[in-house]
């Protein structure tokens, strides 16, 4: 078993306010190993935007990490000083986000973003800085990357900038990219192009992706394995095939019965009653039990851990050794 | 239940069969020039931008119509022609034969009114932030004169949050206390406090989690069966038109490359852009499929391409195709306009 | 299975002063010494100018009441001809300085008012007409707006103030001035308003629930009215209220510079002028008060506005 490239463990991410603690992501644990991608989903709320941003050290104060480790390739980078975490930041993770027109400055050419973000992280000289990002706008795909490199960001098309924030987050050699729903805010046709994409790149370059999204869509054409996060905490965690073919908790079994798809037998969607739980009011034990239908009493009083079955962990008590009779 | 929601009742059986909805040739060209002074110091020409070209369609009783597309193909302003919030360039739409722009039928169109709605696509910006939510919900109610007394609108909203399954007493509360959804609720139930006939859906759950929309969409097909109601359901995504729809229109490029029933869409597809837009529909059936891969993106609409707009990106594009628009097709109960399909090439 | 919403919570619905206490903003206020401050300061002045007739020992501007003998007393001494403790000493014609800044910052203050009043209605109005219907009509209203920026608000007020005079009868000078300042204040201030307003609302006039109602077939009039209205009335808030320090400060100096209140009917500004002229003779006190009062006002208004503005904006929170 080679060693997990991204280890995070325990993460809690809280926000102080008057009213008390909120506490974002609760005991959230994974590991992506080099080269894999791992699709975090989750509804609004769950959480997932904001393991990302822990993980990469941009969480927006007053949120802060209070609890738990994230080590990278075995050291730990959650509590580093600022200057050494925006080192490791942009060389080591790079970040791809939602909206590629506020990820690039209007101001400046692609090509001065490129070049700046190589120079600062490998050294190069300006002449061979310009070549590789030449390179790498030719590898993301753009057309006529010799001339389209001193264009500015608005000449670009939405899906065209996308890839450009994708040249940008590999162009330091990164080992592991955070992409935060990198096709939500694309046309669908263009999506499936983003999608194609980055599982070419991510092959290539032998760089692990950690997926944020809800779409489960783009899950399962991209993704290696899978977590699906609810109220701040993981549901269930394995290989994508296994979780979305096979769901094992309450949870992901309503939600894949939610998606409209184009060959499900039945017109009328299945719904999960209810509707995902306030930071201010998550209830105690499983954080899913008031929604469940297959909830009984220990679920209200004890919070599951990630318990394990054939290929996956689901934190369900309906998995626990002694309650397989009763699931 | 109460006797205050009924069905329908003023639908005279004669015209039971004419469509209520009828776009003919509906055109809309926005002027986005720049501003006069500048334009004439820069010596540059007027630009527009043409969001709808020539679509005609119709919209029988009790059925659902979807518009699908992408964005800039238009799909947005043809809803908002249809509820008479734009008024088209040139080209009718008539509801229940009262044409929307007639200026001679204004007391008619007025009385229309009452009978068509619009859900919209922004939960959080479709409900005025400042209104407590059952003022919200009963403004049709007074607007159209329906419930004179307090008492009586008051009950009436709280019969139609109960119809959305939200609690009566939420009425006092303001927008901002609920979740997406719980607005996109209250949104349907401010559309049908008047007893619409025919309600405008735009996007109506594009801004929604998955679960969530799974709710809403379940509860507008059950309102639709319970009231009798007509839809007009805009939307991007194919797989959520194929729960709510009987017929659907494929736009790109403000016009209607493809309008078959649902079913048709969905198992014969013809128009080129439709059989890649059911390819990009995500394979969560991981069956493996391997997708064609699309070229570029939309064209920008101020400037298309000549011929048909989908030509630089089709797969089967001719000669033809660059030069010549395409007229529609007729194929049993499919109307499609592609020179392709109508000269049999595909 | 439908899932009916819980119903809210049994505890009775709060009043409006307990829940404005629980908010963010009551937060906010709780814990900022220079709100608390700053609004106790305003409060009190507010309170004393309004029952000025009950706390002060004279009324300074009833000709009767005074006795010339006093004048000049230095503050803190007794008057040597009526014999009454003057707190901070009489001018010239004996006069209490304490009692005469009350009435004084009364007038100041309802000046002030009259006009932020004046010029919030008139500003708001053209802001949303400007905004919502656009076009010929829009450009027209901002076009008038930009030019009226472009000058002193000082200099405005004077050219209203000059053109009123020649309007109005002469024997009606004095009695209007009231109403005159009040105009002509408000009209050198209004452009503001009318910009953020205008601002506001093209945003909200994008927003669906507008839609929402010209669906259902309302008029421009009212979806403006009782639609954008209350949406964009937050930041006129707090722009009146830091407008209600520039207008005192501007109604002081037009009263200074002699074309403001007259003193038989003072406001600050008019008793600084005054007091001016005894500078240098060592009264020091006729001045001094006065304009201590002028630079509290301003001052608590302004520090309160201030805060109103961090409070109010929901990214600082």
């Amino acid at each position: 078993m080679t060693e997990p490239l991204l280890s995070v463990r325990n993460l809690r991410v809280e926000f102080p306010t008057r009213r008390g603690i909120l506490t974002a992501v609760d005991g959230v644990s994974f590991d992506i190993a080099p080269g894999e991608v791992l699709g975090v989903v989750g509804e609004s709320g769950a959480g997932k935007s904001l393991t990302g941003a822990a993980i990469i050290g941009l969480l927006d104060p007053p949120g802060r990490i209070a609890g738990g480790e994230v080590l990278l390739k075995g050291e730990r980078i959650d509590n580093l000083p600022a200057e050494a975490l925006r080192r490791v930041r942009g060389k080591r993770i790079g970040m791809v986000f939602q909206d590629p027109l506020t990820s690039l400055n209007p101001l400046f050419q692609i090509g001065e973003q490129l070049t700046e973000t190589i120079q600062l992280h490998t050294g190069m000289s300006a002449a061979d800085a310009r070549g590789r990002a030449v390179e790498l706008l030719v590898d993301v795909g753009i057309p006529a990357a010799e001339r389209r490199i001193d264009a500015y960001p608005h000449q670009f098309s939405g899906g065209m900038r996308q890839r450009v924030v994708l040249a940008l987050a590999l162009a330091a050699n990164p080992e592991l990219i955070i992409a935060d729903e990198p096709t939500t805010a694309l046309d669908v046709s263009v999506q499936a192009q983003i999608i194609a994409l980055m599982k070419k790149l991510c092959r290539e370059h032998h760089v692990a992706i950690m997926l944020i999204t809800h779409d489960m869509g783009v899950i399962a054409e991209t993704a290696d394995r899978v977590a699906v996060m609810y109220a701040g905490r993981i549901a269930e965690i394995g290989p994508v095939r296994d979780v979305i073919k096979h769901a094992h908790h309450p949870y992901t079994r309503g939600l894949m019965g939610s998606i409209p798809t184009l060959t499900a037998e039945s017109e009328r969607l299945t719904q999960i009653p209810g509707s995902m739980p306030r930071l201010t009011a998550i209830p105690a034990g499983c954080a899913f039990n008031p929604r469940c239908t297959h909830v009984f009493e220990r679920c209200c009083i004890e919070r599951p851990d990630l318990l394990p079955t054939e290929r996956s962990q689901v934190a369900c008590w309906l998995y626990a050794g002694d309650m397989r009779a009763t699931a | 239940m109460s006797t205050v929601l009924t069905r329908s009742q003023d639908q005279p059986d004669a015209a039971a069969s004419a469509p209520l909805v009828k776009a003919d040739h509906l055109t809309c060209v926005f002027d986005v020039s720049r501003p006069w002074l500048e334009r004439t110091l820069a010596g540059a020409p007027k630009q527009s931008l043409t969001a709808v070209a020539d679509l005609s369609f119709e919209i029988a009783r009790r059925e659902t119509f979807a518009l699908v597309g992408e964005s800039g193909s238009g799909k947005s302003t043809v809803a908002r022609m249809v509820v008479g919030l734009l008024p088209p360039t040139s080209g009718e739409v008539t509801i229940d034969g009262i044409s929307m722009s007639d200026p001679r039928l204004d007391a008619a169109r007025e009385k229309l009114r009452r009978r068509i709605q619009m859900i919209f696509q922004d939960p959080f910006a479709s409900l005025n932030p400042r209104w407590r939510v059952d003022r919200i919900i009963a403004e049709p109610v007074r607007a159209f004169g329906l419930a004179r007394e307090d008492a009586e609108v008051a009950r009436r909203v709280g019969e139609l949050l109960q119809l959305v399954r939200l609690h009566p007493a939420d009425g006092r509360k303001y927008p901002h206390e609920f979740s997406g959804g719980q607005r996109q609720r209250i949104a349907i139930a401010r559309a049908l406090s008047a007893n619409p006939e025919f309600i405008v859906c735009d996007e109506p759950t594009s801004a929604l989690d998955v679960s969530v929309q799974a709710q809403i969409l379940n509860l507008m097909r059950d309102l639709q069966d319970r009231f009798g109601l007509t839809y007009l359901f805009i939307s991007h995504n194919l797989a959520v038109v194929r729960h709510m729809a009987t017929r659907i229109g494929v736009m790109y490029l403000g016009r209607l490359v493809e309008v078959a029933p649902a079913r048709e869409i969905f198992d014969r597809p013809r128009h080129p852009y439709t059989r890649m837009l059911l390819d990009a529909v995500p394979d969560l059936e991981m069956t493996g499929r391997q997708r064609k891969s699309v070229d570029g993106e939309i064209p920008n609409p101020i400037a298309p391409p000549s011929g048909c707009a989908f030509h630089p990106r089709c797969p089967f594009a001719a000669e033809r195709c660059r030069t010549e628009p395409p007229q529609i097709t007729i194929s049993g109960h499919t109307r499609v306009a592609c020179h392709a399909v109508e000269e049999g090439r595909i | 299975m439908s899932v009916v919403s819980q119903p809210p919570p049994a505890q009775a619905q709060k009043g409006l002063f307990a829940r404005a206490w629980d908010s963010d903003v009551g937060y906010s206020f709780r814990t900022s010494p220079v709100a608390i401050a700053a609004a106790t300061v305003t409060v009190a002045i507010v309170f004393g100018t309004t029952f000025a007739e009950f706390i002060t020992p004279q009324n300074p501007f009833d000709a009767a009441s005074l006795n010339l003998m006093d004048g000049f007393t230095p503050p803190g001494e007794a008057g040597a001809g009526s014999g009454m403790i003057f707190r901070f000493g009489a001018d010239s014609q004996g006069r209490d300085m304490y009692s005469a800044l009350l009435f004084g910052s009364r007038v100041s203050l309802l000046i002030g008012t009259a006009s932020v009043i004046f010029s919030l209605l008139l500003g708001v109005t053209l802001g949303l007409v400007a905004g919502y219907v656009g076009g010929q009509i829009e450009a027209l209203i901002m076009r008038v707006a930009d030019i009226q920026l472009s000058f002193p608000a000082i200099l405005v007020a004077l050219l209203v103030f000059g053109i009123a005079r020649g309007l109005i009868h002469p024997s009606l000078h004095e009695q209007m001035t009231f109403v005159v300042m009040t105009v002509a204040i408000g009209l050198s201030n209004w452009a503001q308003y009318a910009r953020t307003v205008r601002a506001s609302t093209l945003v909200e006039k994008r927003k669906e629930y507008v839609d929402a109602a010209r669906v259902i077939g309302l008029r421009a009039f009212p979806v403006m009215l009782k639609h954008v209205l209350p949406n964009v009335a937050g930041p006129v808030l707090v722009i009146a209220t830091i407008n209600l320090a520039l207008a005192v400060l501007e109604e002081a100096t037009l009263s200074f510079l002699g074309v403001g209140m007259p003193p038989t009917q003072p406001s600050l500004g008019t008793l600084i002028r005054v007091g001016q002229q005894f500078l240098f003779s060592g009264e020091w006190w006729i001045l001094l008060f006065p304009s201590v009062a002028l630079v509290t006002i301003a001052l608590s208004i302004n520090l309160f506005g201030d805060w109103l503005r961090d409070a109010l904006n929901p990214r600082l929170r």
